[in-house]
């Protein structure tokens, strides 16, 4: 990993001489010429667009119907709950002939929120399974005393649960972002027009485009990563936390 | 519980649930079930026909598609039997590690963490790079060491492509074993491993009696997740070996076979949708049951704290 940040900021010429030598003047054009030239920037955006999306919707929905699933008993819950956990065991691969036939009838093919939503159908059961768990483990005397206190339901859940599910939040936000960012295969069957394609599918043009141009390669290949890197240092701290709270329960 | 309360929850249930149940329905459970449903019918290319019976299934069971049926389940289970070993014991060597370190935690946590968040599209470019048979540091390494016979085109090869396949896998996937193991020994009562020392058990006593049992709900977790890995394994093979599951076959998978089934092979260009979703159907099964089996088995040895 560090050969490869190192790599990055090496001109490319002196690179292909000694491969493995510090870089002790940075040179910053790499970055400099993967994010202008080519389509390198654009496809980057698209993916934080794609991955951002899933992101948010994933969160939401799940946070919600966790909420329900994990703390209210009412009739069909089980039911309900079994049949997301069904979701969980069916590949997206597996089903792509009719999601593409599907998604076409549905006017969202060569879509960006049609992806989005295919992602966050994919990624939903874990993370409802994994939020409800959560909001199982929390004390219900916390929902007596918000609600003498004369909050609503949904008062309740958004100022009173969510903060105490956080860590839960930050294993579904990795779960899922990771799969979703690196993600080749849907937007390769999904995407058609150019100016929509993501950054993985992207990369492999980049690599035939830039073949002996290592420098600038390396700091193509590093950006790529650059996203999930920041997201986990951000969030390592609670999920490691949520974790552990999950390895408890069992 | 009063009445007006009640029908809150209500009015919550329904305007929570129904949109996450209504994406997953509409994106996941009927493409599924089409799925299913496309197995019984002939097909035209992407043009349905006929209905078909089981007559897809008994295609999928017999010359031409047996031979490849078979050796990529052999190597889905090859994989999965030594993904599971290696990978899930190199995890709890770096979990315990990581476990005893004193300094550095952070870093260390990251770094182990770092392959699983890298994108499979770089992975495999870089592994590619440093296995060339012809420039790769790999093989000029052992060359180097005076051993020239031992450099090999190690994914060229049909009788090593697989095993280095495997090999990027674990180093790839180590971290994920290895942080799940950490938060489950992190979760241990430290007053158990306090009385054990006091009593005079040795630090490998202390981690084969008291920490391995107890780490037994991660164990069930990895693999169940691993298992489903082996058995849908597509994009690792995808990538280095494309779809025909190059060098001759030798990295072929169950998931590969759909794919090829599915939209057609490079070479032939002819797919199959019948037999493609009849293999899905089969895929689907194996993993659905295996997972829940295995799980419920695996719980069961799971003890208390």
């Amino acid at each position: 990993m560090f050969f490869l940040l190192n790599s990055s900021l090496r001109e490319s010429n002196e690179f292909a001489r000694t491969p493995f030598a510090l870089a002790r003047d940075p040179f910053w054009e790499n970055y400099q010429r993967v994010w202008s030239e080519g389509e390198f920037g654009s496809y980057f955006i698209n993916s934080l667009i794609i991955t951002g999306g899933s992101l948010t919707l994933i969160l939401v929905l799940a946070l919600g119907a966790g909420f329900v699933l994990g703390r209210y008993s009412f009739k069909g819950n089980n039911v309900i709950f079994a049949f997301i956990l069904t979701g969980m065991l069916v590949p997206a691969k597996l089903a792509i002939l009719p999601l593409f036939i599907q998604l076409k009838w549905m006017n969202l093919l060569d879509s960006r929120l049609g992806l989005i939503l295919v992602y966050t159908s994919a990624a939903l059961p874990a993370a409802i399974f994994i939020m409800s768990g959560f909001f199982k483990s929390l004390p219900t005397d916390l929902d007596n005393a918000a609600r003498i206190d004369g909050a609503s339901e949904f008062k309740l859940l958004s100022k009173v649960l969510v903060p105490l599910v956080r860590p839960g939040m930050a294993i579904v936000a990795i779960y899922s972002a990771i799969p979703i960012w690196n993600d080749f295969f849907l937007p390769l069957v999904f995407l058609q027009s150019p100016e929509k394609k993501t950054l993985m599918q992207g990369l492999t043009v980049f690599f035939g485009q830039y073949a002996s141009q290592w420098g600038v390669l390396f700091a193509g290949l590093c950006l790529a990563a650059l996203p999930l890197v920041v997201l986990y240092l951000i969030l390592s701290e609670q999920f490691i936390k949520g974790l552990t709270a999950g390895a408890v329960k069992g | 519980m009063s009445s007006a309360l009640r029908r809150e929850q209500n009015r919550t249930t329904g305007t929570l649930l129904i949109p996450a149940l209504a994406v997953i329905i509409i994106f996941t459970t009927v493409p599924a079930l089409t799925t299913l449903s496309y197995a019984f019918f002939s097909w035209d290319g992407f043009q349905r026909s006929t209905f078909a019976g089981f007559e897809n299934f008994q295609r999928l069971f017999s010359y031409p598609y047996l031979d490849q049926l078979t050796a990529a389940l052999r190597h889905n289970t090859i994989a999965f039997i030594v993904i599971m070993a290696f990978q899930t014991s190199f995890g709890l060597l770096l979990a315990y590690a990581m476990f005893r370190v004193k300094r550095g935690l952070r870093v260390y946590r990251v770094v182990v963490f770092l392959p699983v968040i890298f994108s499979l599209v770089v992975v495999a470019y870089l592994w590619q790079s440093l296995l060339d048979p012809y420039y790769g540091p790999i093989n000029q390494i052992i060359t180097g060491l005076g051993v020239p016979e031992l450099a090999k085109p190690w994914l060229g090869d049909t009788s090593t492509a697989l095993p280095t396949l495997m090999f990027i896998n674990i180093w790839r996937w180590v971290g994920f074993p290895a942080i799940v193991f950490l938060a489950g020994l992190n979760a241990i009562n430290a007053e158990y491993i306090e009385a054990a020392r006091i009593d005079g058990a040795s630090e490998s006593q202390i981690f084969r009696k008291i920490m391995f049992p107890l780490l037994a709900p991660s164990l069930t977790i990895i693999t169940v997740l691993t298992f489903i890995g082996a058995y849908e394994w597509f994009d690792l093979p995808f990538v280095i070996g494309g779809s025909n599951g190059s060098p001759a076959g030798a990295t072929d998978t169950l998931a590969l076979m759909f794919y090829r089934l599915s939209f057609g092979s490079i070479d032939s260009g002819a797919n199959n949708v019948g037999v493609g979703s009849a293999l899905g159907v089969l895929i689907f099964t194996l993993v659905g049951f295996g997972a829940a089996f295995g799980s419920a088995l695996l719980r069961r040895r799971e003890v208390e704290q």
